[in-house]
């Protein structure tokens, strides 16, 4: 089957219910992907298909035929799109791994919000992430669509 | 100091590289002479290279895994080397060479929250000995006297005569100095690379999907493994059928594993995971296929009324007597369960294994732990064994035990063609179901009040497993397992009639230290019972946990400063409760406090969480900061749905929507103290976590009524909102 996955077509062959994931990993090489838990509970596996987020363990590639794919590798050439940007300004990664799909799904959320609320944020990022770094994941997002990540959230008595 | 833009931020760590020879000891002896490094660099010492365009390289010997001391330990180096921190790349210590060269870099296993507690001492003589070198390099060359010379942010510069020159261009003739003696440390009043929030160096390559992670290793003519252990700890393999799996596209081989384990190995890992669920595997679970939960509890209810249980050395005075003579006497049970680890990277390793040496790439806390487990699983030399550096996608203890992983993927490259790297992962079931679990603990506690309101006699009663016992037989010291018990070994209150003993409680599942270790669950106790305790008192909380501690004692110097931010001493908002817990983990002082409501259906809404730790010595503030928040909600995952429990000897959770952690929408407000007192160093990636637990449960109790003694919290109606 054909995939187009950061603006280039690939030929590959699998099988039709080769979730995503594993055609992106072990098929292509693109490792920034991740495997978490395989049942679309973490969203480690997070790629954009169409500008949509979704879940690639759970995703049939035959799914995503005609489609277009965006991985973390696709994101920009060299670290510079700006939840890129904003993540190592707010140092949010700890051990990292589940970062990749924390990026995508927040580019995914700033792309339909531009300046979304802790709500918002609360209903698009229900990816896990074991190290806990969801206080700066939050205060990326507000830096990003140029709300004072300071202020936002703040202590409600 | 300036930061680094983003997108020209430089990547300033190398994987691996070996261009040191020779056996030298921890830190300081040196090469004989210069030696000259691959690319024209000098190695000063062991820890310090500097190649002549002033680029510094430090060497870095432990494990990252988000925890950051792969920054904050090269900054001792740095500070004392009075080098530009823009200057310095950071390099993983190569584990071969390491071994080959008689341990020179000292611990590599990444444990305990010790990194910068167990090295900032040859650490900061690494970089002052290398400072003193390059100064005598320049003294000799520039014909004045060394102690006129200064050094200054990667500058070497003597005032008298107008000379300066950078690290590089001095660099060979320091590395052929004589190795001073002695060096004298700073005043750390003199630090100005210690104490900095730099940006963490592993950073940069977790946000564009270049970091290398065990599980992404690629190499050519690599196959691909899936496993399925017997879900019975000690069970073992009867037999299997697997002529439906063999014929499916991709499968390579299938095969049994230390007759307790079958693995399928195919073109890739999905292929190999969708036959291995075709394979009907018949198991023979050896005894333990009866055991429950419910079993297991008996058991430790049993251990606290046990008449052989060990004494703990810090008994004192005689605690029945106070007792008897206390006004009134109160006691409580409380219970931790099991709890895995469940790092966000499952388990698994990538073995080649060749004639003449075998290759292992896995996230690991311990690189010569997974050398060792090679040499036990094929029988090879240690020096022909090469285990490769990567990031681990979080540890938390997972991987500094027991590398049982690596050995499966070892035994499995054992029965493939010579050559052959294979790159085993673990399903995310197979990693809860196969974890070294956090020991399940319970703890009996007793303890009297006088006519004042002050603590008359405390006893303890602990029940639990050994976690080192079990897994490597190290003998118990007399009969007390040191982890399990840590925050009764020293109460910071003033009882001066304690009695307090540990009953070892074995049971059939494997144990493991997880992050935060006894201190994960013995403040649960602790700290909830002080807060029993000012209740039958009538007093707050707060103020009796004072009026029981000495003025100097450093757990109420951090818990008086998380008081203040919360602002204890005025009342809350309506409808709003506070808890407040203090704690002594890993040489550090932690303290918290939470701002929580409860509404009429348990719904748990947790305001501000205010979390303080004193380190003594504080190296990367921000990374401190860090990990304060991530062991939050650590701690708030395991306090709400955190538990393992069994049925027919199994483990019955299994992937995380019946393992529940914490999500954004549940992420409470964090507020951190930091104090950085002086005259110690302690621990910063574990003593978050302790006294979040009892703070959060004490708030709980002030909202409800419900005094919570067992946990989760879900299984006495309360739910997070
Ligand atoms: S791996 Fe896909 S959601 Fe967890
Ligand atoms: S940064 Fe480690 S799991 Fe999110």
């Amino acid at each position: 089957m054909e995939l187009q996955i950061n603006n280039e077509v690939h030929d590959v062959d699998v099988e039709a219910d080769m979730p995503l994931l594993w055609v992106l990993r072990d098929i292509l090489n693109l490792k920034g992907t991740k495997f978490g838990c395989g049942i679309s509970q973490c969203g480690a596996c997070t790629v954009h298909v169409d500008g949509e987020p979704v879940r690639s363990c759970s995703y049939p590639a035959s799914a995503a035929e005609g489609k277009a794919i965006t991985t973390i590798e696709g994101l920009s050439a060299d670290a510079s799109h700006p939840v890129q940007q904003a993540w190592v300004k707010h140092q949010v990664p700890q051990c990292g791994y589940c970062q990749s799909g924390q990026i995508m799904t927040a580019v995914s959320l700033l792309a339909k919000k531009p300046q979304p609320t802790d709500a918002d944020i609360n209903a698009a990022m229900t990816n896990l992430c074991r190290c806990g770094t969801y206080k700066r994941i939050r205060d990326a997002i507000h830096d990003v669509a140029g709300n004072n990540p300071e202020t936002t959230l703040a202590y409600e008595a | 100091m300036k930061k680094t833009p983003i997108n020209q931020a430089r990547r300033r760590f190398i994987l691996t590289s070996a261009t040191v020879g020779g056996g030298f000891a921890l830190g300081l002896q040196l090469p004989t002479k210069a030696q000259m490094a691959t690319d024209g660099g000098s190695d000063i010492n062991i820890w310090v290279q500097i190649s002549p365009d002033d680029m510094v390289t430090i060497k870095y010997a432990r494990c990252e895994m988000g925890q950051g001391s792969m920054t904050s330990a090269p900054q001792i180096v740095a500070d004392e080397l009075d080098a530009n921190w823009e200057q310095v790349n950071i390099e993983y210590v190569d584990v071969n060479e390491h071994i080959r060269m008689n341990r020179a870099w000292g611990d590599m296993v990444t444990v305990g929250s010790q990194t910068i507690r167990n090295s900032q001492e040859y650490l900061r003589n690494a970089g002052a000995t290398a400072r003193a070198m390059l100064v005598a390099a320049a003294a000799e060359e520039w014909g004045v006297n060394a102690s006129e010379i200064d050094v200054n942010n990667g500058i070497i510069s003597h005032a008298g005569s107008g000379r300066e020159s950078g690290f590089g261009a001095l660099a060979a003739a320091a590395s052929a100095q004589a190795v001073p003696e002695t060096v004298t440390l700073k005043d750390p009043a003199d630090w100005h690379i210690i104490g900095q929030p730099f940006p963490r160096v592993d950073i940069p390559p977790s946000v564009d999907g270049t970091q290398i992670y065990g599980v992404d290793i690629e190499l050519p003519g690599m196959v691909y493994a899936s496993i399925r252990q017997c879900p019975v700890f000690g069970g073992t393999l009867k037999s299997f059928d697997a002529s439906k799996a063999r014929s499916r596209r991709g499968v390579i081989d299938i095969m049994s594993i230390d007759d307790n384990s079958v693995a399928v190995v195919a073109d890739n890992w999905w292929r190999a995971n969708k036959a291995l669920q075709e394979i009907e595997i018949q198991w023979d679970s050896n005894g333990n296929g009866n055991v429950s939960s419910e079993d297991i509890l008996s058991t430790f209810k049993a251990s606290l009324d046990a008449t052989d249980a060990a004494l703990l050395p810090n008994n004192s005075g005689d605690a029945d007597q106070a007792l008897a003579n206390a006004e009134q006497v109160l006691e409580a049970e409380y219970f931790t369960p099991f709890l895995s680890h469940s790092p966000m990277e499952p388990m698994g390793a990538t073995v080649r294994i060749n004639s003449d040496r075998v290759d292992i790439w896995a996230s690991t806390q311990a690189p010569e732990g997974l050398v060792s487990e090679l040499v036990n699983a094929l029988g090879v030399a240690q020096e022909n064994v090469y285990a490769h550096r990567v990031q681990a996608g979080g540890g938390f203890g997972r991987r500094g035990g027991s590398s049982d992983y690596a050995r499966s993927a070892a035994l499995i490259a054992a029965q493939l063609p010579e050559g052959t790297p294979v790159k085993l992962l673990w399903t995310r079931e197979e990693d809860t179901q196969h974890d070294f679990y956090r020991p399940l603990a319970m703890y009996r506690l007793k303890a009297g009040l006088d006519s004042n309101g002050n603590i008359s006699g405390w006893k303890t009663r602990i029940a639990s497993g050994s976690i080192l016992n079990q897994m490597r037989g190290v003998p118990l010291r007399g009969g007390v397992d040191f982890t399990a018990v840590e925050g009764f070994t020293r109460l910071p209150y003033q009882i001066p009639d304690q009695f307090q003993d540990f009953k070892l409680t074995p049971t059939h599942v494997p144990l493991g230290f997880w992050r935060t270790v006894g201190w994960s669950q013995t403040p649960f106790a602790r700290e909830q019972f002080i807060d029993e305790l000012a209740v039958a008192a009538g007093e707050d909380p707060y103020h009796f946990r004072l009026k029981h501690m000495a003025e100097d004692e450093l757990s109420r110097h951090i818990m008086e400063k998380v008081a203040q931010a919360i602002g204890w001493d005025e009342a809350p908002a309506a409808g709003i409760y506070r808890g407040i817990a203090t704690t002594e983990p890993y040489g550090s002082f932690t303290a918290a406090a939470v701002e929580l409501s409860v509404n009429d259906a348990g719904a748990i809404k947790i305001h501000r969480v205010i979390q303080g730790i004193n380190t003594g010595h504080m190296v990367n503030p921000d990374n401190v900061r860090a990990q304060l928040e991530g062991a939050t909600v650590w701690a708030i995952s395991a306090a709400m749905w955190g538990e393992i429990t069994l049925e027919e000897g199994q483990v019955q959770e299994s992937n995380f929507h019946n393992y529940r952690l914490l999500r954004m929408a549940e992420m409470p407000v964090i507020e951190t103290v930091l104090e950085a007192t002086g005259g110690f160093w302690g621990g910063v990636g574990e003593p978050g976590q302790a006294p979040i637990l009892p703070a959060f449960c004490n708030a709980i109790y002030a909202a409800t009524g419900t005094r919570v003694r067992s946990l989760p919290l879900k299984h006495h109606g309360f739910s997070l909102a």
